[in-house]
């Protein structure tokens, strides 16, 4: 039995987050701070013609304008990726040519952020206005406008059809496949644009140490890509750059960009003074989004629900520049098309650039926007065999000791790694949610509420296989204490406290006994970040080797100082026993002897951890729905999911991930929406307009972790930050079609969308007239 | 100008202009429990409690609030114990990225104090003006039921 893992040990850093303790980005006070404020692009594509800041620059209290003209150009990719990122290098700090309505034209440092804004607007910028593009299928025909001309960017796939990149894989025999179906369907799915909307926009604020070193303290989820990147771009070694980060106010994707921490950096090269560098909201909603996807999907299936064949395409929207575009790409393969046993599979995908705001990683990557396609699917085809949709879910997913030709097929931006599944609950994670949910058949209602229910299955990874490393240091004090000081970064999910459990659990000692520290590039061993649902498997991987190793040390020495042969001692409480004598030292005994009587040293240790696998948790979610045929408003009465995350080494804290994760999967389905006007500008930019789920709008709720044991995570865990996000699209459209029988292919499922479908109103005048590319 | 304004109980006398921000003033002062999430009134992370009524205090200027009492968060844990809604909050698993938390926790004092009984649509009704990104609100709703029934156990 475990003492620390499987508890719900309060967060570490819970205390100082309830008292509202200065522990965020923008809590410190920094002497002379200089403020900075974007100009951005009121055109969706324009060359800068000429610019001029003099005026700006003359203003009282401007110190620095910075323009195409007077800052380094050097191509990159702002994803916050492994080295070498597979995004293409098509960003530059300040570009000349402008590809989105809110692209970087300029920015002031000034004394106050009232004096930078007045100034940003004394820039004069004249622009070749060109045409734009915004339909992603448009954007890859011939002759339309290219967006990424320019010679120096590398790793575009095909810059003169906007291509970003493109995948085909093929496994078994397609047609074949198809030939054998009783059943074949074909459709198209569309998933639309969001962002993540941390309630802590992006922030960064730079300054000069007493040694004269940068450092970057700022709110992200990558601190040691932000530090490569950083130096890349301004040019100088890493050994000259520091990144803090602090405690962070949500991310969820969106801060695994490196955009605003460069910019901030130079301002404080430049000058020597610190700066600080925050997104307004309403830049916030068009820093980085979710990449709108569209699919068209051909699945073949017997009678019996077997499926036969699967056939899947996808054109994905990276708007204007390519982070994360090819990755997220795969992933809508990879991380969806393995949970289904089926031997002939075709995944093809394309990603373009358009006019639009930049797609980034999302909760999800990808996999939210497959399953809405192929859990959608499901049912269609469910109903044409004959079949309930629980009992065809029950029938063709894949099951523990099996494996998928896509695992090997498709990974991350290339090909994959085979793996077979060592660890799944999701029979039982079927089971249970079915029987919590009281699925009723044909229920009835009297006029015009009209309930429905649906269910959707869904993985997701843990970590990218043979790609993210997590490092973990741990040192031993006198008391009996130990830091424990990981690169891993805690953007609230709690990792901070999970890996203080794992470390506790290994060096058998109570939670308290682990003094956290993280995500410092100076002090902490390198970690690729918060990404991928990598932290808990991976980093927490490194910190139990590394505690291992720890504990091996303390035994040795408790050998020396009880004269006893380590077969004969066994550990407990703190405490190294003599398993004859029962005699014992303490830790503190040992740690002092260590450190001040005996072959004097300091117990520490450092290990680093990859995995070669990615094992998927699973989860399986029922929703009850009541729709309003008169308004087309759909409200969630219940939603019900169970998980299989294998070992929750914090039960609460992987309840919350499933929570917070099923709210935002829900408030995307329902109530999220880019609305742009015809010149490919978000015309919704604020929380007013921009619906994200409130307290009052959340359905009763029930989480339920299966445990299953995953042989190669730290004490059986997997991973669960992102999995449950992939549900609540297709588990809302399945209820739909239920409640009233229309399906509903194209997200979010909005009052008039879900109306129109019904053909209770007429073919709305398109108010959004460009929604939802 | 200057303003007296009483803050977690203690008189001050600050100095402000007529274009500040109470938000502003306030993180300025050191009450950095005050968020900055949106500016413009809709999320909640700024909220402080102005004479007894939560209030966002990006939507205020800062010499509105001269001559009245205010409360931060800084102001439920003056010596360090944690209140019973704070204390509630870290052991249910309210609290995430702690970003909001400080607006949940003061909303959540507003309603206690005038509402000792709430029922869960009037929790979730007095936390609707702040939003929350990482929990989904079912941890923060189950927290301040928990506050709730502590404290009618004390009466």
């Amino acid at each position: 039995m475990f003492k620390e893992v499987g508890k719900n040990i309060q967060r570490v850093d819970g205390y100082s987050l309830v008292k509202g303790n200065p522990v965020f980005t923008d809590d410190i006070d920094l002497k002379d701070m200089l403020f900075i404020k974007f100009l951005r692009s009121p055109h969706p594509h324009a060359v800068i013609k000429s610019i001029d800041t003099r005026e700006a620059e003359k203003m009282a209290g401007v110190a620095l304008v910075l323009t195409h003209q007077n800052t380094p150009r050097v191509p990159h990719t702002t994803a916050g990726q492994g080295y070498p990122e597979p995004s293409p290098y098509d960003s530059v700090m300040f570009p000349r040519k402008m590809r989105f309505v809110g692209d970087r034209v300029a920015c002031v440092a000034a004394e106050s952020p009232e004096i930078a804004l007045d100034a940003v607007k004394k820039i004069d910028v004249e622009y070749k206005i060109l045409s734009p593009v915004f339909n992603p299928e448009d954007a890859l025909k011939d002759g339309a406008p290219i967006i990424h001309d320019e010679k120096d960017s590398s790793g575009i796939l095909d810059p003169k059809h906007n291509l970003v990149g493109e995948v085909e894989v093929n496994v078994g025999n397609l047609d074949a496949g198809f030939g054998e179906a009783d059943v074949v369907l074909e459709n198209r799915y569309e998933a639309h644009y969001a962002q993540h909307t941390p309630i802590e926009p992006h922030i960064v604020i730079t300054y000069l140490d007493e040694n004269g070193r940068l450092v970057i303290r700022t709110s992200t989820q990558v601190p040691f890509h932000v530090r490569r990147i950083c130096a890349n771009v301004l040019g100088i070694s890493i050994r000259k750059i520091r990144v803090i980060k602090p405690r962070i106010g949500g991310a969820f994707g969106t801060k695994q960009e490196v955009y605003l921490e460069y910019i901030a950096a130079y301002v404080t090269l430049q000058t020597e003074r610190p700066a600080k560098f925050e997104l307004t909201r309403s830049e916030e909603f068009t820093s980085r989004t979710r990449h709108p996807i569209i699919t068209v999907l051909k699945v073949g299936a017997r009678k019996d629900g077997t499926l036969t064949a699967i056939d899947m395409r996808i054109l994905s929207n990276t708007g204007a520049y390519g982070s994360h575009a090819t990755t997220v790409m795969y992933n809508t393969g990879s991380k969806v098309l393995p949970l289904y046993r089926c031997p002939n599979v075709r995944f093809e995908g394309k990603v373009v650039y358009t006019n639009l705001p930049v797609a980034g990683a999302y909760r999800g990557y990808g996999a939210t926007q497959g399953y809405f396609a192929t859990e959608s699917m499901l049912d269609e085809i469910a109903e044409k065999i004959g079949m309930a949709p629980v009992d065809l879910r029950r029938k063709i997913h894949i099951k523990e000791g099996e494996t998928s030709p896509i695992f090997d097929a498709l990974g991350e931006g290339k090909k994959g790694i085979p793996q077979v599944i060592s660890s799944s609950k999701l029979p039982l994670c079927i089971e249970e949610g079915f029987k919590l949910i009281k699925w009723k058949k044909k229920p009835k209602e009297e006029g015009k509420m009209k309930r429905g229910y649906g269910c959707a299955i869904m993985m997701q990874g843990s970590g990218i296989p043979a790609v993210d490393m997590g490092a973990a240091t741990i040192k031993m004090n006198e008391d009996g204490s130990f830091n424990l000081l990981v690169g891993a970064t805690d953007l609230g999910t709690g990792s901070d406290t999970i890996l203080a459990q794992i470390a506790a659990e290994t060096l058998k000692v109570p939670t308290e006994r682990i003094i956290v520290y993280s995500s410092d590039t100076d002090f902490t061993p390198f970690d690729v970040g918060a990404y991928a649902s990598s932290t808990t498997y991976i980093s927490g991987g490194a910190v139990l080797k590394t505690a291992r190793k720890v504990l091996e040390e303390i035994i040795l020495i408790g050998e020396k100082m009880l004269n006893e042969s380590k077969e004969n001692l066994k550990v407990e409480n703190g405490k190294v026993v003599s398993k004859k004598t029962n005699s014992s030292v303490t830790y503190r005994e040992i740690a002092c002897n260590a450190l001040y009587e005996t072959n004097q040293h300091q117990i520490i240790a450092s290990m680093s951890h990859i995995s070669h696998k990615s094992p998927p948790p699973f989860a399986a979610h029922f929703v009850e729905i009541l729709i309003n045929r008169g308004t087309g408003k759909i409200k969630v009465e219940k939603y019900v999911a169970c998980v299989d995350c294998g070992t929750a080494i914090n039960p609460k804290l992987a309840e919350g991930q499933v929570e917070g994760s099923i709210i935002n999967g829900i408030s995307y389905a329902l109530t999220e929406e880019f609305i742009f006007n015809k010149n490919g500008k978000m015309r919704n930019a604020s929380f007013r307009d921009y619906k994200i789920f409130t307290a009052m709008d959340i359905p009763e709720m029930k989480v339920v972790l299966i445990p299953s044991h995953e042989p190669s995570g730290p004490f059986g865990a997997k991973s669960v930050g992102e999995v449950c996000i992939n549900g609540p699209c297709p588990a809302i459209a399945n209820a739909i079609y239920d409640a009233v029988g229309v399906r509903i292919r194209k997200t979010p499922f909005t009052p008039e969308r879900v109306l129109k479908a019904m053909g209770e109103i007429e073919h709305l005048k398109d108010i959004h007239k460009m929604e939802n590319y | 100008m200057q303003i007296e304004v009483k803050i977690n109980g203690v008189l001050k006398k600050l100095e402000t202009s007529p274009g500040e921000r109470l938000l502003d003033l306030l993180r300025r002062k050191g009450y950095k429990s005050v968020k900055r999430g949106c500016e413009e009134g809709e999320c909640g992370a700024c909220s402080i409690i102005l004479e007894g009524k939560l209030v966002k205090s990006c939507l205020i200027f800062a010499p509105q609030v001269s001559g009245h009492s205010i409360i931060t968060l800084e102001g439920l844990s003056p010596k360090g114990e944690l209140h019973p809604i704070q204390q509630a909050f870290l052991e249910e698993g309210a609290v995430q990225c702690g970003f909001c938390t400080p607006g949940m926790i003061l909303a959540t004092k507003v309603l206690l104090d005038k509402n000792p009984h709430p029922s869960e649509k009037e929790i979730k009704e007095a936390i609707s003006g702040n939003l929350c990104r990482c929990t989904g609100y079912v941890k923060i709703v189950k927290a301040i039921k928990r506050v709730g029934e502590t404290l009618n156990k004390n009466v």
